[in-house]
């Protein structure tokens, strides 16, 4: 299906002070990739990230997801087919309890209010999340949080699913449960992560991203099994990859 | 009270409100219009009015009982507020010298019996309104207020307030524990390092708020927070407003009091 294509040409973004953060990004991803982003800090991830749907417009060059080019016109109509789940879950989880956090999307693409109910019920049941749904986000854990922050993304049925650093602040068994969940999902996937192991597990192909530019891009068991390109952008080999 | 006691107090208020009793499962707008009509009564009186505002005391009194609200917690938190009261009224019995009673020799000026109202009101008010929120919770009175009319940009500042006020002290106390930790000897603990955490707060917050909208952008935010739609009105929310209602009209323009007294005394007698 192409309308779950991204396609980055000669992206470029300077932030207003001045910043490059992105130069001549190219890359395309077609339907139901998993793409892991890996790189140092600060190499650009999340300004890519952010691009995906229109949060930041690329100062030059085109983003084009499924058959929009990504414009200003355009933008609302993207972020209903790219799903972004945030760093930080609190930054996400805005409304006063679980179940109205994960509506709002839902609500806000003017969905009747039994079709809402039903959604919003699927999605907290796909992070085993249901027992949750009238809680106030602030008394949850850190997994339960990301869990409902991935369900709010998902009640809004992406087609794209976009991460950044979706496993940071969660114990083993949470992430190893993330990971069986982003394994299960079909959509396109995209996850920004420092976390190699967990790209390693979940997506076929990896970029690794330095100084706004795309240093890398190919199969993840080949790039993650690159010690030296690995070190040359500050990371290392994933840990099942390090012999002892 | 350290500043992480604090904070888990205000978290308390926020747990009594998800009981279910049935004062809590009542709408909330049946419990909101109660509530004001209750504060409007109270507030109507005249001001040197004392004995006819103590049997308004009944409506906390049963609604912590059937509510199960620990009352000493809202009497504390009462308590934490009363020098707004007490400042307001403490001049009076100095200006207001007139001799309003005799009460077994001893003359009582009109300025002690206002500021006894004064105190009287306030107590009323305020845990009527801690109770509204203790058996009905933050949100639920801000849904409730918006139904009933109110402006959904204010009602959506509110909901802001409740859902960040716990994630920005959260925030606040880990940079007061940073502090703590390093300044040795109470070094650093001054105003003006003080200033300056005040200022790393407010430019986090700030990013924050811009990650937040992001957000609200990301799922399809078009500048009014969707609501869905809950139940209609009950039987029993109609019974409780009316009965409300019902004890509000007698209180107020009967002398209860006075017929307590002359039961009290008659089976006494």
């Amino acid at each position: 299906m192409s309308h779950h294509i991204v396609e980055f040409r000669d992206v470029s973004f300077r932030y207003p002070d001045g910043t490059q953060a992105l130069r001549e990004v190219n890359f395309r991803i077609v339907h139901g990739e998993a793409v892991g982003v890996v790189g140092a800090n600060g190499a650009g991830k999340s300004t890519l990230l952010q691009h995906m749907n229109g949060y930041l417009m690329p100062t030059a060059g085109t983003v084009t997801i499924g058959d929009l080019p990504l414009t200003k016109k355009t933008r609302r109509e993207i972020r209903r087919k790219v799903g972004v789940v945030f760093q930080n879950p609190d930054d996400q989880l805005f409304m006063p309890t679980v179940f109205e956090d994960v509506a709002f999307g839902p609500l806000n693409l003017g969905m009747e209010e039994a079709d809402v109910r039903e959604r919003v019920r699927e999605a907290l049941g796909m992070v085993n999340g249901l027992e949750l749904k009238d809680k106030p986000p602030h008394h949850l854990s850190a997994g339960q949080k990301s869990s409902v922050a991935i369900a709010a993304v998902m009640a809004m049925a992406p087609d794209i699913l976009a991460m950044d650093e979706p496993a940071a602040n969660l114990d083993p068994k949470s992430r190893r449960a993330l990971i069986g969940l982003l394994k299960g999902f079909r959509h396109s996937k995209i996850i920004a992560s420092h976390d190699l192991d967990l790209i390693l597990d979940v997506c076929g192909r990896c970029l690794v991203m330095r100084d706004g530019t795309v240093a890398a891009d190919g199969p993840a068991a080949e790039i993650l099994a690159n010690r030296e390109l690995l070190e040359e952008n500050n990371l290392e080999l994933p840990l099942s990859l390090q012999r002892r | 009270m350290t500043f992480d006691e604090r904070y888990f107090a205000i978290g308390r208020l926020d747990r009594l409100s998800y009981g279910d009793t049935c004062v809590h499962r009542l709408d909330p707008r049946a419990k909101v219009l109660g509530a004001m009509l209750f504060l409007f009564t109270v507030v109507s009186f005249p001001k040197y009015e004392v004995v006819s505002l103590v049997p308004f005391f009944l409506f906390p009194a049963l609604l912590t009982a059937v509510g199960e609200i620990p009352p000493l917690f809202i009497l504390k938190k009462v308590l934490i507020v009363s020098p707004f009261a007490v400042f307001i009224g403490v001049f009076n019995p100095f200006l207001d010298t007139g001799t309003a009673a005799v009460v077994a020799g001893i003359s009582i000026s009109a300025g002690w019996l206002s500021f006894v109202s004064i105190l009287l009101k306030f107590a009323l008010t305020v845990s009527a309104a801690l109770l509204l929120i203790a058996t009905t919770s933050f949100p639920g009175v801000c849904h409730a207020l918006r139904r009933l009319g109110f402006p959904a940009l204010f009602i959506s500042q509110l909901l802001f307030l409740y859902r960040y006020l716990f994630v920005l002290m959260e925030e606040a106390m880990r940079i007061v524990r940073a502090r703590e930790m390093r300044s040795f000897g109470g070094r650093g603990a001054g105003m003006r390092v003080f200033a300056r955490l005040i200022g790393t707060l407010f430019i986090r917050t700030v990013d924050r708020a811009e990650r937040i909208y992001y957000a609200m952008l990301s799922r399809g935010f078009q500048g009014d927070i969707p609501e869905l739609r809950r139940s209609r009105l009950a039987a029993a929310d109609v019974v409780f407003l009316a009965a409300t209602a019902a004890f509000l009209v007698v209180f107020r323009y009967f002398r209860v009091a006075d017929w307590i007294g002359r039961l009290a005394q008659e089976l006494i007698l």
